[in-house]
């Protein structure tokens, strides 16, 4: 059954934009459907996934550990507690990106390839060493980005990089992208302060995986150390997610328009909040 | 917003202040020697070894760290050996 799994990389280039929420809560949404599901955090120094997924106060080994061969893989993964078919392969907290090797990584995903049907690589921000690895040997990639000039312009670099130093384009194979808007404001695209979704779609040129909101829930949800789409499915973020796995496990759902007016309270307090 | 979730909407932020206060006390306690649990996995599966053929691969190890104590808990399968045959 080697074959049939898939890795994805969840990437973006720039900080911040949501791919460490994302990596999970796809992830999270994934094994709620059945699949069996391995998230692994590649920010070596900087982990947070197991923060995100609440999973912090188990971690005992890491990637790191797996890679130089301290740890066996089974005993650095840990079984989320709420999802039998989830698991989290944390990053190192104290080593540096160096401690990863090619070849290393190589040998971890094909391990996790016999247990798992999706191996989610959560990128580290840049388009260093550690970024380089998570997309390696990806078979499909979810690009994060904001609707701002600069979230779009990294992630154009990030698909450049994709389309040429991962093993599949170096071997003439296809590799699936998808892009994940997030953080998407509906105040501030009604203002006309944020990118409009056409438009990133036409500069970056790659199919739409779904349309995240900004909101609170999201905070509230890694408060809880909960992906969002267990910790509140019936949120609009979460339903984005639940629908973004839909579809990349070949379902036909139609990725819906992203919130365009306001009510009147938000709208006019809005507007107060771009006058001040 | 609704009256309830104006009470209750920031019920979480305790919650990641207790997890981030139990995580931190414990990096920074372990930041002289973050290795501490594998090397402690490595001698305690030493001593045994020594003793009982183990196979690694049948080795869990859990943490769970705690606010008071922390648990470790190294579960290791010893096959039984069927004495003189072999
Ligand atoms: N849809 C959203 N609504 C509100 N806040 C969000 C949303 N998505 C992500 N965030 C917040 O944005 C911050 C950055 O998110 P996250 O850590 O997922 O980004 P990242 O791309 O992994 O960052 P890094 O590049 O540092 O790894 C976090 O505080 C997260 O809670
Ligand atoms: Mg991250």
């Amino acid at each position: 059954m080697c074959c049939m799994s898939k890795v994805m990389v969840v990437t973006s280039g720039k900080g911040g934009v949501g791919k460490t929420t994302s990596s999970a809560s796809l992830g999270a949404a994934l094994a709620q459907a059945g699949q069996n599901v391995v998230v692994v955090d590649f920010d070596v120094g900087l982990r947070n996934l197991d923060l995100v997924m609440g999973a912090e106060r188990r971690v005992v080994f890491d990637l790191v550990n797996v890679v130089q061969g301290d740890a066996k893989l089974p005993q650095a993964l840990i079984r989320d507690k709420r999802i039998e078919t989830l698991s989290l392969l944390p990053a190192s907290q104290t080593r540096d990106k160096d401690a990863l090797t090619e070849e290393g990584v190589a040998r971890v995903i094909d391990e996790l390839r016999e247990r798992f049907d999706w191996i989610i690589c959560d990128s580290p921000a840049g388009i260093e060493k550690g970024a380089m690895l998570a997309m390696r040997f990806a078979d499909l990639a979810v690009v994060v980005a904001n609707p701002e000039v600069s979230s779009v312009r990294d992630s154009d670099r990030i698909i450049g990089m994709l389309d040429s130093k991962t093993q599949r384009a170096e071997n003439g194979d296809r590799l699936e992208k998808h892009l994940l808007l997030t953080r998407y404001d509906a105040g501030r695209a009604a203002r006309g302060e944020m990118m409009k979704v056409e438009d990133v779609l036409e500069i970056l040129a790659i199919p739409l995986l779904g349309i995240v909101v900004e909101s609170p829930d999201v905070l509230t949800a890694s408060n809880m150390g909960s992906p969002i789409t267990l910790h509140n499915p019936a949120s609009a973020a979460a339903r984005a997610y639940t629908d973004a796995a839909r579809r990349l496990l070949g379902e036909d759902v139609a990725v819906s328009a992203p919130p365009q007016r306001q009510g009147f309270i938000s709208r006019l307090f809005g507007r107060k909040a771009a006058a001040a | 917003m609704s009256l309830l979730n104006f009470f209750t909407r920031n019920r979480s932020a305790p919650v990641a202040r207790d997890r981030l206060q139990v995580l931190l006390a414990h990096e920074r306690a372990l930041s002289g020697r973050p290795d501490l649990v594998a090397v402690l996995q490595q001698e305690i599966l030493a001593v045994i070894a020594k003793h009982v053929p183990i196979d690694r691969d049948k080795v869990v190890v859990k943490l769970d760290r705690g606010a008071q104590v922390s648990t470790l808990a190294i579960d290791i399968e010893m096959p039984h050996e069927a004495r003189g045959r072999r």
